[in-house]
């Protein structure tokens, strides 16, 4: 075959750029016609393996803006997200979050990351100044540790320090009561499982002094076969279980330790089953597993929450994850804010989200805060209980205490020398 | 390091019992998935790295069947035929199109398709990860075996996989096809000059060890969490496999995969924080001392 077309840039290339020059010339004016709608850019992980953080964050948010651009928008202004794909990797989230706010002229961001990311988003908002809400990361020093606080970055997700002092406390009632003394744990071997597992642990410890642990198995995160770790534990015959595995990792943990009867041998404490998109997905769940709750529509009780969490599976035809809810209490608080300073613009916004306390129905009480000291959400439903194989999965659900977690933060806070 | 739980483990019979089967399990999904990978290797001369993709279709084709007909037996069929399909298309229709280039272009080729089905799976089946769940006949008690803990799955498991092993062997030993396919592998022009049609036994091989880690996956989907992408992580450790065994031999994939699945199992008794970089450095050990594999032809 010839080439008849010289290497370089065509004719048709050429005008490509022309036209698509011309068309960015225009854009301003597009965009000054368009003044009145406020950009909210959204780096999230759109594929790949945890592909459903993404597109969960994602359906929490929309449902949320459709009810504030329905009822006047963000002080007046239509909210249009800006929501793009960082694939999971740091540099990306960071890179992308950065061409949100100088390219597609987003004033705000959500950064529904995961806590690698979010570390890196946070350190682009620090540069930027550009008002943040960190959706998803639970990792506890993102707010926590005095070194990483901006006045314009805040937190809507859980905290992974809250569920363990939560978990850890109702883990010990049930040891002293069942006596269980000897544990094994099994985390997924990084971070998040690392840290949550250590604490967890020190709070048990804490609150049942004699519980020992006798097992620990670190597998690897996405590991497709646990068969090794189960008959591990089984060997070393503890009373009770802790793991922090989730998603996929965790219902097929639960399907190979099923056919070893595991669950019949010990208490299994997971903190991350209660959550639909693990509930739904096992066919054999086992009855009786001890769960935190990460977000179901049963618990809080109220009708809100339920009138929520079905409204969610109408429109996308499942129902919320624990990010969907994280993802709406931004967008809840956002209004908030903006109807008290009445304007969308971040500093004024910040400025009135400090200590904002908003009508929840993820609320523990029906509210919750955005705690002023330390820009993280509080007050939150927090609580454990025990699964049964079909709706509502976790009936009853023991509510975490928040005034013992307040102290105790305190003092895990005052221990790591964040205060 | 734990050698104490090690030594304690192999000196009482439950726990070698338990940690025995739990070592077979592994190592044999893992044979079906690298002897694949092998006889792919020995016959057509390419290295077949979408691999992983064939036992996530046989995993994703069995649940779907699996839900649709309530039926084991069809959904482990449907695994493995559907799969030996795929592969007998991809063979025909691209793999063959490289025979002979540059070793860099099959690869190319190759994980252009590991993205090409991943993101077909993600298509169908949607990005979130998905469970088979147990079949009801086999959600019974464990055996307890001179007091180890052995799941019935398990069983039946290895003794498809072992089934599987017998016929492939005997198959290429002792039958006409397997005389010819391994004519094939030694000198396919000479094969052709005698009026046998390679590109029949070519694709044929392909569906046939595409077909086996489809079976592999399919057996492994009622354990296993199904996600695009599932086929990676295996598809790593059928390296390590056929790299201790040998490539292009179907005894030392066998073999292979039984020394990693048993250094697995008790190497998490006694290193449970080296499990993976014993497996690691066993190939390593292997590599030094007998670069060709275990049971791999010297290369001359």
């Amino acid at each position: 075959m010839t080439r008849t077309r010289k290497p370089g840039i065509s004719r048709r290339t050429t005008l490509a750029l022309m036209g698509g020059g011309v068309a960015s010339l225009a854009a301003p004016w597009v965009a000054s016609a368009q003044a009145k709608t406020i950009k909210i850019g959204m780096p999230t992980i759109l594929s790949g393996r945890v592909a459903q953080l993404g597109t969960s964050s994602r359906n929490g948010v929309m449902i949320e803006v459709e009810k504030v651009n329905a009822s006047g928008g963000l002080a007046g202004r239509q909210i249009e997200m800006v929501i793009r794909d960082s694939k999971g990797q740091p540099q990306e989230a960071a890179r992308v979050a950065r061409e949100l706010v100088n390219t597609d002229g987003c004033e705000l961001l959500i950064d529904a990351e995961a806590s690698s990311g979010a570390f890196a988003v946070h350190e682009v908002a620090r540069d930027l100044g550009v008002f943040c809400i960190h959706t998803n990361s639970e990792t506890s020093s993102l707010t926590a540790d005095p070194k990483q606080h901006i006045p314009n970055a805040f937190r809507t997700a859980r905290q992974g320090v809250h569920d363990s002092i939560a978990g850890g406390n109702y883990a010990a009632a049930i040891a002293k009561a069942k006596g269980l003394k000897k544990w094994a744990t099994c985390g997924p071997d990084y971070a998040y499982g690392r840290d949550t597992t250590g604490e967890y642990t020190t709070y048990l410890k804490r609150f049942a002094p004699d519980v020992e642990i006798i097992s620990e198995s670190w597998p690897k995160l996405f590991q497709p076969d646990y068969t090794e770790v189960v008959t591990k534990i089984l060997q070393a015959k503890p009373q009770a279980l802790y793991t922090c595995l989730w998603g996929g990792d965790l219902t097929s943990y639960i399907d190979q330790a099923n056919i070893y009867a595991l669950f019949s041998q010990m208490e299994v404490f997971a903190v991350n089953m209660a959550d639909y998109t693990a509930l739904t997905v096992v066919k054999n769940l086992p009855k009786g597993i001890h769960s935190g709750n990460r977000y179901i529509k049963t618990y809080p009780g109220t009708p809100e929450n339920a009138a929520w969490g079905d409204a969610y599976k109408a429109k996308y035809g499942e129902y919320p994850t624990n990010w969907s809810w994280e993802n709406a209490t931004a967008i809840m608080l956002m209004a908030e804010a903006a109807r008290k300073a009445n304007s969308a613009d971040g500093k004024k916004l910040a400025e009135a989200m400090k200590g904002l306390k908003i009508k929840s129905p993820f609320g523990a009480d029906g509210t919750v805060t955005m705690r002023a000291e330390d820009n993280t959400l509080v007050g939150y439903a927090i609580g454990w209980g025990t699964t049964i194989p079909q709706e509502p999965y976790v009936p009853d659900v023991k509510p975490g205490d928040w005034k013992m977690i307040f102290e105790l933060e305190a003092e895990w806070k005052k221990s790591k020398g964040f205060t | 390091m734990d050698l104490d739980a090690l030594t304690g483990c192999l000196t009482t019979s439950a726990c070698l019992v338990t940690q025995t089967t739990s070592g077979l399990i592994i190592g044999m999904l893992l044979f079906l998935v690298a002897v694949g990978l092998t006889l792919i290797f020995g016959v057509l001369k390419v290295v077949n790295f979408s691999h992983g993709a064939f036992y996530m279709f046989g995993a994703y084709f069995a649940m779907t069947t699996y839900q649709l007909s309530g039926s084991f037996a069809l959904a482990m069929l449907a695994g493995a035929v559907g799969t030996a399909i795929i592969g007998l298309i991809f063979e025909r229709g691209f793999m063959s199109r490289v025979y002979g280039r540059d070793v860099l272009m099959q690869l190319l080729v190759c994980y252009a398709f590991v993205l090409i089905f991943d993101d077909v799976v993600r298509m169908v089946w949607g990005p979130e990860f998905k469970s088979m769940g147990m079949p009801s006949a086999f959600q019974v008690m464990p055996l307890f075996i001179a007091g180890g803990v052995v799941p019935p799955y398990y069983l039946l498991l290895i003794g498809v996989a072992l089934v599987a092993a017998l016929v492939l062997g005997l198959g290429l030993a002792r039958t006409r096809i397997g005389k010819v396919i391994r004519a094939a592998a030694h000198n396919p022009g000479m094969v052709s000059a005698l009026g046998i049609n390679t590109g029949l036994i070519y694709g044929g091989v392909f569906a046939l060890g595409g077909g086996l880690a489809g079976l592999a996956g399919a057996l492994a989907a009622p354990v296993r969490s199904l996600t695009p992408g599932m086929g990676f992580s295996v598809l790593i450790e059928s390296f390590i496999v056929t790299v201790i065994g040998g490539m292009g031999s179907i005894l030392g994939a066998l073999v292979g995969a039984l020394l990693i699945g048993l250094i697995r199992s008790f190497g998490s008794l006694g290193f449970p924080l080296f499990t993976e970089g014993l497996m690691y450095l066993f190939m390593v050990i292997v590599l030094v001392s007998r670069p060709s594999g275990l049971f791999g032809k010297e290369v001359a």
